[in-house]
């Protein structure tokens, strides 16, 4: 019965074809943008670290006081060196690690080739076991090695390509901002976006990779300064990366591993604790202020998607309504002129449900051709998206099976629920009444 | 023209007329905000710079080595004499930031040491007696800075010059009642202060986000060479000879040292580079905003003619019985114009509605401004004429209809 229902519907298709294309084509755009624009949507709003990162937390300590505050009495979005530098000290985090942006110049040993800058982070060495990056060769280095101010680097894979040919360079050396440091380890293609270990110098999304990873206090000893940003309540009261690191300057990024509930109930307790202890101490006149959060919470406290992605969202989905609206009072049209056949089959016995089956058979061979071309449309728009987006959000956008999939059922569903009430009307004609006038 | 019979007629095919007249309103709803948007947009990237924009380009130059900064200090004044050498170049200056750039060093100004709260927030220019020269902006009182009065320090020293230039808006804003020349401003969120000796025309501090909106044209110039790891040239090229010396520069700049990155991809751009990377996301976004209008405008008056030539359709033979009773064709087409007219007023008032009561929750959600009345008038006329004009070809077939038809029983 479904062939037949699939020759008529065809049938009836071609008997209008204005109507019929002007369905397709509504459906095939509204379908297009909607999917193309949450393609953008859902790169930039994905979680970076799916597995983990309910365990990742982001904590925030007021050291600058009411005045520092806006609105939300929310404290600095990052830390000042004492504090960063204690709470490391203090380990109570399962994994834990301060990291600051760095963009030091490496000076190839070959000396016919110019000095490239790159970009990367300082972190303690526990940094790489908590995000669970990928290694290609080696590995991060030791708690042994943080202490100890070693001179060691974790590398990209692309910076390995660019210095080493791609062999394995681990033990080889590498001249960063003047001084030599091992390899110990070559990352494999690692690129998390958005960069959640770092989301407040990156601003989230960045189209340039990390190359170079350091270890924290080799850093700072090496007086590798930081390239992100620098936020300050008051002048440092000394000059120089060495002032910073006195004053009460945020620039440093924190991130810290807790298992569970308990574990996080434990940390916030630690850093109420801290608080009140510079409370004492002099260092804060204010009661502590402090702030533990998820990674969601904190890629969402920090408005890292952007919001003209929502808009563009929202106004994509209003012009698939507006399609969908179109398909409804066009579908209806086309189904009532077809009274009078309506009324034979009735006649002839067939059942309502009977009727239901053949035009929503129809519906959804449109919202089909529909599909179709809300799938051409949508690789044109996912391909040519960098034309409205910024290019760090634009290359996020991907095309993949599941993507083609959802715009396919997105285009068959919504056009046969649009397709509901115009075939409830058609199952509603009355036999005797067609008959009758003809 | 009578209305009854249309609202008659009306009453027969409920359904289609509800939802010409729900498509009419989402349309408008959503027209109104993304014309909104592409206005608000467009207006943010025709702001003035207050820069001379042709002939103006910008050199990113990181040192290599890491210098000691009178090194660094030495080579910026030997880059800045190689440049200014060029026959290609008019004019050269070292700096830290320029309009536009997007990121940049910004202070809170004070007018009193003491103070805890800032009175605004300015962008911080280091700059020597060329850089105003270089971007081509005036002074509109007090004079520039000389060449012996650009001194040089680190990034993390504390700001201390005895005197500034200041931008228009920044004057304007700190000194609302008469002149800032001569007055005293604190620039370096220390104790501090600085001479206000210039003020220059309009002039664009580097951070374009819509949350600087209101620091959007506040700039401090402070006479020093700034010893960062890297450094900016403002280069301003002879009248035409951009694209030649953009070439030659930094040619010039590596023969005087090769310790440096000039990154190839975006170590030396113009101005108009500048300008279209600091408005990517503006224009994109209102792009897009103008592709969906178009696309949703052209749908809905596809789908007005689709229904309306199904009632056409539907009612020859009525319209046949209306000729033979001696309705003209005016009739008839005025009966088509004038029912679309009602369903799209109709329309309209609910989508009036949405698109006000939508624009109110994107402000709430997305610190938008709120939508003038002005284009929500505009929409309801463009959509109004959209339907008139959708309707016509179909509303003409019907006049066309014969009065024979009256007669004929299928």
């Amino acid at each position: 019965m479904f062939g037949y229902y699939l020759d008529l519907a065809v049938r009836s298709l071609k008997r209008s074809p204005g109507l019929t294309a002007l369905m397709v084509l509504a459906i095939g755009f509204g379908v297009a943008a909607s999917m193309t624009s949450w393609s953008v949507f859902r790169a930039v709003s994905g979680d970076p670290i799916p597995w983990k990162s309910s365990k990742l937390f982001v904590p925030q300590i007021d050291n600058w006081g009411p005045q520092g505050r806006d609105a939300g009495a929310e404290p600095p979005n990052a830390m000042s060196y004492a504090d960063a530098t204690t709470l490391m000290r203090d380990h109570r985090a399962k994994r834990q690690s301060a990291m600051y942006q760095i963009s030091p110049s490496i000076v190839p040993a070959d000396a016919s080739k110019h000095p490239i800058n790159v970009s990367g982070h300082a972190v303690f060495g526990e940094f790489f076991p908590m995000l669970e990056t990928p290694f290609l060769y080696g590995s991060g280095w030791s708690a042994a090695d943080d202490a100890n101010r070693a001179q060691v680097a974790v590398i990209s894979g692309k910076l390995n390509q660019k210095l080493f040919g791609g062999v394995d360079s681990v033990g080889q050396n590498l001249s960063i901002e003047g001084g030599s440091y091992r390899v110990v380890g070559v990352l494999d293609d690692w690129n998390p976006q958005p960069r959640f270990y770092d989301v407040v110098n990156s601003g989230g999304f960045d189209s340039g990779s990390e190359d170079v990873f350091v270890p924290f206090l080799t850093a700072i000893q090496a007086g590798i300064p930081n390239d992100g940003n620098t936020n300050c309540n008051a002048t440092p009261k000394e000059s120089g990366f060495v002032g910073l690191q006195h004053s009460e300057c945020v620039w440093i990024a924190y991130m810290a591993e807790l298992d569970d509930a308990a574990a996080a109930k434990t940390y916030r307790d630690y850093l109420q604790g801290y608080a009140r202890e510079q409370q004492q101490a002099g260092r804060f006149s204010w009661a502590p202020n402090n702030r533990l959060r998820n990674l969601p919470d904190w890629l969402d406290n920090q408005h890292v998607v952007p919001s003209d992605t929502k808009v563009s969202l929202l106004v994509a989905l209003g012009l698939l309504l507006v399609c969908l609206v179109n398909t409804i009072g066009l579908l209806l049209a086309k189904f009532l002129r077809r009274s009078a056949e309506i009324g034979v089959r009735r006649a002839l016995g067939a059942p309502r449900a009977a009727i239901y089956m053949q035009f929503l058979t129809e519906a959804g061979i449109v919202g089909a051709a529909g599909g179709v071309l809300g799938l051409l449309l949508t690789c044109t728009g996912v391909a040519s998206v960098g034309w409205v987006m910024p290019k760090d959000i634009a290359d996020l956008a991907r095309l993949d099976v599941s993507l083609l999939v959802l715009t396919m059922l997105v285009a068959v569903v919504a056009t046969m629920l649009a397709g509901l009430y115009p075939t409830y009307r058609a199952s509603r004609v009355q036999p005797a009444w067609q008959l009758k006038s003809n | 023209m009578q209305i009854k019979p249309i609202l008659a007629a009306m009453r027969h095919h409920k359904a289609g007329t509800v939802l010409i007249a729900l498509q009419i309103a989402l349309t408008l709803a959503i027209v109104c905000n993304a014309l909104f948007i592409i206005q608000q947009r467009t207006a943010r990237v025709s702001r003035p710079s207050g820069v001379e924009e042709t002939d103006l380009f910008v050199i990113r130059s990181d040192w290599a080595d890491k210098s000691d900064p009178r090194r660094i200090d030495a080579q910026m004044q030997a880059d800045l004499i190689a440049l200014r050498q060029l026959g290609s170049v008019q004019e050269a200056s070292s700096t830290n930031s320029f309009p536009l750039r997007g990121t940049g060093w910004d202070n809170f100004i004070k007018l009193q040491p003491d103070q805890v709260k800032m009175t605004t927030d300015a962008a911080i220019f280091f700059a020597d007696e060329r850089t105003l020269a270089a971007l081509g902006t005036r002074l509109v009182a007090g004079r520039n800075f000389t060449a012996g009065e650009i001194g040089a320090q680190q990034p993390r020293d504390a700001l201390h010059s005895a005197q500034v230039i200041i931008s228009k808006a920044l004057a304007e804003r700190l000194f609302p009642q008469g002149s800032a020349l001569g007055k005293t401003i604190y620039v370096s969120m220390g104790r501090t202060p600085s001479t206000v000796i210039g003020i220059t025309d309009t002039l664009q501090a580097h951070m374009t986000g819509s949350w600087a909106n209101p620091y959007a044209y506040n700039a401090v110039l402070i006479p020093a060479r700034l010893l960062n790891d890297y450094t900016y040239y403002l280069v301003r090229a002879r009248p035409g000879q951009l694209a030649a010396a953009m070439r030659d520069a930094p040619k010039a700049l590596y023969a005087q040292s090769r310790m440096r990155i000039i990154n190839a991809k975006d170590g030396v751009m113009s101005f108009a580079q500048v300008r279209r990377r600091a408005y990517e996301r503006d224009v994109g976004m209102a792009i897009l905003m103008g592709i969906i209008s178009v696309v949703l405008l052209a749908i809905t008056a596809a789908g007005i003619v689709g229904l309306t030539s199904f009632w056409v359709g539907q009612r020859r033979k009525q319209i046949g019985v209306r000729r033979a009773l001696g309705a003209t064709r005016g009739d008839i087409l005025g009966h088509f114009l004038t029912e679309n007219l009602l369903i799209g007023i109709g329309g309209v008032l609910i989508g009036a509605v949405l698109a006000v009561g939508i624009n109110l929750w994107m402000v709430a959600q997305f610190e938008m401004a709120r939508l003038s009345l002005a284009y929500v008038v505009a929409g309801v006329v463009a959509l109004l004429l959209l339907g008139q004009g959708a309707v016509l070809a179909p509303a003409l077939r019907a006049s066309r209809v014969s009065p024979v038809e009256a007669t004929r029983s299928v």
